[in-house]
């Protein structure tokens, strides 16, 4: 809760499992920044603990908070470098704020940078790199001392979706590489697609479902399968939604349901998506015939899931 | 006055200036500047928020800008007999001058150190790095072009400050226009005097520029 009275987060309870992506989506002022700024504590809460790789931030000492930061990354939606320094000098602040003696200062950027791409760089001041150049600087950053976990407060938010893509696709190569653990928060449904491997949604402070992103697929009523498929809601009476979980979209099913059962279908819309390569989809149909029963039995026996609308 | 006397008399006035200006100028660097950081990390939202020490000192700041400087001058003049020992002469002349500037270059330094962004604060909070390390590696390496800047604003100020002080013996070039040209009519000393300032107020702000863009990497 801010001194302002307006308490932003509620009732908050994530639980981010060691060397996922987890991505929370959120309209603006849902309190995402705020969540993600308590895990490091630079937003103290009124309430509650934070722990972080096993250790309980909230009762630490200011020392050795300081030090528990540092095993914590952080990358920031206006990239947030410093425009007096270097890319190189950028990348060795964390360094020197940890004391490492200059030599290795030296030999752990120009690791960082081959890193992230921006070997050539180090002698650059951001104002000469573009966006997505900056956000690398970021990164490597927050990289520098080696931490476990990766916050980051709408990385891409700024920048154009081919720079976009090309930033997810680092995180997700440093992720796989260096088994980071990265919490990221984002407004775009599409970061959550292309890199989480679970998610949580946030509204109003509070968080309304969370979980890996192919179980809450399955779950339903979910509302990250509804902002994922996009479909008019709410759902005509009569009709069924349909979804089609992983590795599912691709099966004829719905020739299938034709041929076995002698119904009728009729496509009221629907929508396919990759979910980190994986095909997902939802469709809304309206069946008719004899055997609908049998017909939504065998749908179900299929491993989707069948949310019926009653007529 | 002829040309054999004018020359050493402008010197003499240039080098108490100079003398003035430049001492004034280096004690309000000093105490300007962690004046002005303390505005800015004692404040709401700060970095040591501490309502009452920022209360106060903007109040003071305040007091100090709206004081006219002749009036400041005359009214510390017991503080500068205290600290100089005297009141009258070129070294009397810096404490008024300081004075004067400090909290005016305070007020540059403020503005500047709020222009830092508060994600780029919070970044190298969220690295674990100290308040006074903020303050030394992030807040002062970030606005150094604009505390330049604000410093050669506050340089030509004094320059036109250290006139006044003529008035309390303080000598220069000011007291020298309004010695000569003023008093005994003396219309090339008068000229030649203000061109001098003009000169000096020129190459000074030419400088200053020159030095704030070389430091900007933005
Ligand atoms: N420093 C603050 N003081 C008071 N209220 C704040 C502060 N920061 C954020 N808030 C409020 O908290 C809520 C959540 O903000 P935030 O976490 O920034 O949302 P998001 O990042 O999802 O856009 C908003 O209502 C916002 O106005
Ligand atoms: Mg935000």
């Amino acid at each position: 809760m801010y001194d302002t009275g307006v308490v932003a987060l509620d009732g908050v309870d994530l639980d981010v499992r060691e060397g996922e992506i987890f991505g929370v989506l959120g309209q603006s002022g849902a309190g995402k920044s705020t969540l993600l700024r308590c895990v490091n504590l630079l937003e103290r809460p009124t309430s509650g603990t934070v722990t972080v790789d096993g250790q309980d931030l909230t009762v630490l000492g200011d020392a050795e908070l300081r030090r528990a930061r540092r095993r914590i990354g952080m990358i920031h939606q206006h990239f947030a470098l410093l425009s007096s320094r270097t890319v190189a000098a950028n990348v060795a602040f964390p360094l020197e704020v940890a004391k490492v003696p200059r030599a290795e200062r030296r030999a752990r950027v120009a690791e960082l940078l081959e890193l992230v791409g921006l070997d050539g760089k180090a002698k650059s001041y951001p104002a000469q790199l573009s966006g997505g150049q900056k956000q690398r600087v970021g990164i490597a950053r927050a990289l520098a001392a080696r931490p476990k976990v990766l916050l980051s407060d709408e990385a891409t938010s700024a920048l154009d979706p081919g720079t976009t893509q090309s930033i997810l696709a680092l995180l997700r190569r440093l992720n796989a590489e260096l088994g980071l653990t990265i919490l990221l928060i984002t407004h775009e449904m599409h970061v959550i697609k292309s890199i989480c491997d679970s998610a949580a949604i946030m509204r109003e402070g509070r968080v309304l479902e969370s979980g890996r992103v192919h179980d809450l697929i399955a779950r339903p009523g979910s509302q990250l399968t509804r902002e994922l498929f996009p479909l008019p809601e709410p759902a005509p009476p009569g009709s069924l939604t349909v979804t089609f979980p992983a590795g599912q979209a691709e099966e004829p099913v719905l020739s299938g349901l034709v041929r076995k059962f002698g119904v009728d279908v009729n496509i009221l819309g629907g929508s396919l998506e990759e979910l980190r390569g994986v095909s997902v989809g939802r469709l809304r149909i309206r069946m008719e015939g004899e055997d609908t029963a049998a017909a939504l039995a065998y749908l179900r026996g299929r491993g989707l899931l069948v949310e019926e609308e009653t007529p | 006055m002829s040309p054999e006397e004018l020359v050493p008399v402008l010197w003499e006035a240039t080098a108490e200036t100079a003398q003035m200006v430049l001492w004034s100028t280096l004690l309000t660097a000093v105490f300007g500047l962690p004046i002005g950081v303390l505005l800015v990390t004692t404040g709401r939202g700060g970095l040591t928020p501490l309502p009452a020490l920022n209360a106060v000192l903007g109040a003071v700041v305040n007091i100090g800008r709206s004081l006219p400087f002749i009036v400041l001058m005359v009214a510390i003049l017991p503080f500068t007999r205290l600290i100089t020992g005297t009141t009258i002469g070129t070294v009397a002349a810096i404490v008024p001058l300081t004075l004067g500037a400090v909290p005016f270059y305070a007020r540059l330094v403020e503005s500047a150190v709020r222009g830092v962004s508060r994600e780029v604060v919070e970044a190298a909070q969220a690295m674990g790095a100290r308040r006074v390390t903020v303050v030394l590696k992030v807040l002062l390496p970030e606005t150094l072009p604009a505390l330049v800047a604000g410093l050669t604003v506050t340089v030509v100020a004094l320059i036109g400050y250290s006139a006044m002080a003529g008035a309390i013996g303080g000598g220069g070039l000011g007291d020298l226009a309004i010695r000569y040209g003023y008093q005994r009519f003396d219309t090339t000393v008068m000229v030649i005097t203000v061109v001098l300032l003009i000169v000096i107020v020129q190459l000074v702000q030419s400088l200053g520029d020159l030095l704030a863009r070389r430091l900007s990497h933005r």
